[in-house]
């Protein structure tokens, strides 16, 4: 089937029109290797042939740096099976030179092609007027004006497809004007080109795209990460880059400039500005948005909305899953016969997709937000209000929306690390939003400051314990956060100075339709991509858990049961059983996979203050950092423990080392708490890090060190109370 | 009179004309095919409200970057 490319600078109106032109058809997956989304739809068009329709990502010119950005260039230049049959360019009316900028680049790879001037309402309100038909002309392929809003030119844009498709002629574009020694410069590598058969010089069509391929090899090579490059075409580049320069030329600079010239010359004379003295509607806004004062109130108070809204709003729809996913697995357990086959089916497979559908709620808000956001040009505003924070630690602006989100969840907050637009800004973050505290890391703060601390009691008569606490593990989150940001962008992720360069769109009406399908592609991508390996992690850490039994322990429990039935009341009997129960789980646990881990690395936990008991309940909160506290309910024996249960309260305050000391001191849950702010105890955040980067690299990376980094952290925390003889006692 | 000057040195709301623009390769490729060529018009409509980044205005749009980088963009300060 033939292939129809849609192609344009970012905030042109590229995906409105796409959904506008494909109906709700489009399918979202993602480019072989990397983590581009590639959004495509089939299309019947007016005379009944069939294409299919690809989106391709935003982009303000062919210049590639890394393989994410060169996506445009190998879809637009590519031969053979591969090669598109035509394209969309979409130029936004109200910015048209820069439109022009990338669209005659588009022109001169000679597929067929379609201009698509978007805005055309906005441009007529700016008092633009703009005259398409001679520019069409004069660009040698239609124009059609569009609102795409609106739905008009719709039936237009359609024929003019259907036509390009049908006569399949290259747009009689000619390429910009060159002087020597510019010329000479391009010709030399354009010769490189053609010897390494990547051109031909038979047509004047084949011209034209060898004349683009060298262009653009200039602009791109040099400090880039592009591979497949030959190499004696980067030695021209760079040999004729560096004796222009020698001869004070910049030939970067008259290349661009040169295609900056050919389309002021394309537009001469077809714009007619009207003076309007009235500042844009966009000043306007900006004037209160991003005011010295307003602006950061603004700023703080939408901020405020989102964490909101994901920490609060989402709450009740996580009920409600986790709800009905214990009911699935009560009904699973009693309709099906008891043995490892159910536990699998209820333990694993259910409490797994229970894993992955519960994160669905806080992912579909924040994206709701972030759609809106962005749609409306808001989210850019946030990166340029708070761009001079984010700059001191080597992030730009466009970090902070993901970094504020993971104190709600890191799942979603790391997918919304797709707005920053470099590939080492978003890896970056990425690394560090797992550092944010987490709502899941909650219940281990209150269980551990009611085991050992008072948290009613108040310090210098002012403050509760409890908060107090909370605060400190807040603000060692944020330092850490911002910290491990410096240090791993100027090491692991060193590159060239980070900058922001940041379009600040018009402020334009968000759009229902366009929300819905952004929500659901990324929930869908969400359960597709990182949904089946937390499942399967989940079915792995059970069954850690869980194996192997001990076939004598296990006998010896069915004989207490068996005792424990004959008791003749009912209530005693009851009582009974779940105590069993709870013993049996504990013992089941002990002699578990994860149990003899958790003791094997016991000498390397006690520096930490921790034991086995400890360390199995963190190999438990790999599954989701609250499963910590039932897992520390089965090894201490009490059933259905949550952070509030009395019962595991007094259990862990009584329980008792080797040499009778007590395991839970203050400092030991102080100590246990800074290794839940740093340690990566999430394998969901692992498997969605591994869905962004696309390669088990990052998330092996980011366990790795924020491994390592509590580990330190809570032995400095633990050996260093333990010297000042500080909550030791008790 | 004009005297030679960079984006930073302007004030909001000042205009000039793009001479040339002298950042490390990447970045120059990028601000220039965003626009900032030699002979373009530009105004520093505002700065973000911490004082850091700038915004500009040209070819009828609004670009932010910081002013570290629009010390690499030399201009020629227009006469009000």
């Amino acid at each position: 089937m033939r292939t129809v490319l849609f192609a344009g600078n970012p905030n042109a109106g590229k995906t409105t029109l796409f959904n506008l032109v494909t109906g709700a058809r489009a399918k979202v997956g993602n480019y072989p290797g990397i983590t581009v989304d590639k959004t495509s739809a089939k299309l019947r068009l007016p005379s009944g042939a069939q294409c299919v329709v690809i989106d391709l990502p935003g982009s303000y010119s062919l210049t590639a740096r890394s393989s994410e950005e060169r996506l445009a260039i190998d879809s637009l230049l590519a031969r053979g099976a591969g090669a598109a049959s035509a394209v969309v360019v979409v130029v936004d009316a109200t910015t048209l030179a820069r439109g022009l900028y990338f669209a005659s680049q588009i022109l001169e790879t000679g597929l067929p092609a379609v201009i698509a001037l978007t805005m055309t309402d906005e441009a007529k309100k700016a008092g633009l007027e703009i005259d398409h038909a001679e520019l069409a002309q004069r660009l040698g392929c239609p124009v059609i004006p569009l609102v795409a809003t609106r739905g008009e030119g719709k039936a237009e844009l359609l024929r003019a497809l259907d036509q390009a498709l049908e006569r399949g002629v290259a747009p009689k574009a000619a390429p910009p004007r060159l002087d020597e020694p510019t010329s000479l410069d391009l010709a030399a590598v354009e010769r490189e080109l053609v010897s390494a058969d990547l051109g031909a010089t038979d047509t004047s069509a084949a011209k034209r795209k060898l004349r683009l391929r060298a262009e653009w090899a200039i602009l791109s090579l040099g400090g880039d990460e592009l591979e497949g490059v030959p190499e004696r075409v980067r030695e021209t580049v760079y040999a004729r880059r560096s004796a222009a320069a020698g001869a004070r030329r910049d030939l970067d600079a008259e290349l661009v400039t040169a295609r900056y010239r050919h389309v002021d010359a394309l537009l001469a004379g077809l714009l007619s500005q009207r003076p309007t003295a009235v500042k844009s509607r966009s000043t306007r806004i900006d004037d209160v948005l991003v005011h010295p004062l307003w602006g950061l109130l603004v700023f703080a108070a939408v901020m405020f909305v989102v964490f909101q809204a994901l920490f609060a709003w989402a709450e009740p729809l996580v009920g409600l899953i986790e709800g009905a996913v214990d009911a699935v697995k009560g009904a699973a357990k009693s309709s099906l016969p008891e043995g490892p086959f159910t536990d699998l089916v209820t333990d694993g497979i259910i409490a797994g997709v229970g894993n992955v559908v519960v994160f669905v709620p806080q992912i579909a808000i924040l994206f709701v937000f972030i759609t809106l956001l962005e749609d409306s040009g808001y989210l850019a505003r946030v990166a340029f209000v708070i761009d001079r924070v984010m700059a001191k630690v080597g992030l730009n602006g466009r970090a902070f929306v993901p970094l504020l989100s993971g104190f709600a969840c890191a799942i979603p907050a790391v997918m919304a690390t797709r707005t920053i637009e470099s590939r080492r800004d978003r890896l970056l973050t990425m690394l560090v939003v797992p550092l944010s505290s987490c709502s899941a890391r909650l219940p281990v703060y209150v269980l551990m400051t009611s085991v050992v601390f008072d948290p009613e009691q108040k310090v210098g008569g002012v403050l509760a314990v409890g908060a107090l606490v909370l605060f400190a593990m807040y603000t060692l989150s944020v330092v850490a956060a911002l910290g491990v940001a410096f240090v791993l962008g100027r090491t692991v992720l060193k590159g060239p100075r980070p900058t922001l360069v940041l379009e600040l769109p018009p402020y334009r009406m968000p759009r229902a339709v366009n929300i819905a399908r952004a929500v659901a592609s990324r929930v869908r991508r969400f359960l597709v991509d990182a949904g089946t390996v937390i499942l399967a992690l989940t079915i792995v850490l059970w069954a850690l858990l869980n194996y192997p039994k001990d076939p004598v322990t296990e006998a010896r429990f069915d004989e207490r049961r068996a005792a424990a039935q004959t008791e003749p009341d009912e209530g005693a009997k009851a009582e009974a059983l779940a105590a069993l129960e709870a013993e049996q789980a504990g013992e089941r646990l002990r002699s578990s996979a994860a149990g003899r881990v958790g003791q094997v690395f016991e000498p390397a936990l006690e520096p930490l203050g921790f034991d086995w008991k400890i360390g199995v309940g963190l190999i438990g909160a790999f599954a989701a950092r609250e499963v910590f506290v039932s897992t520390l309910g089965l090894v201490y024996d009490v059933s259905d423990a949550t952070e509030e249960t009395a019962g595991l309260h007094a259990q862990m305050r009584e329980a008792k080392r080797a040499d009778g000391t007590r395991v839970f001191t203050p400092l030991t849950g102080v100590a246990l708490m800074v290794f839940f702010v740093l340690a990566c105890q999430c394998m969901s955040t692992l498997a969605v890090v591994r869905r962004e980067s696309a390669s088990w690299r990052w998330p092996a990376f980011l366990f790795a060190y924020m491994t390592a980094l509590a580990y330190v952290a809570t032995l400095a925390t633990y050996q260093i109370g333990r010297a000042l003889g500080l909550g030791v006692g008790g | 009179m004009s005297s030679p000057a960079t984006l930073a040195d302007l004030a909001v709301g000042e205009r000039a004309v793009i001479e040339s623009v002298t950042a490390p390769r990447p970045l120059a490729v990028r601000l220039m095919e965003l626009g900032l060529v030699g002979g373009t018009e530009v105004v520093v409509k505002r700065r973000a409200p911490l004082g850091d980044p700038l915004e500009l205005e040209l070819r009828s749009y609004a670009l932010s970057i910081r002013r570290e980088e629009a010390r690499c963009v030399r201009v020629k300060r227009e006469r009000p």
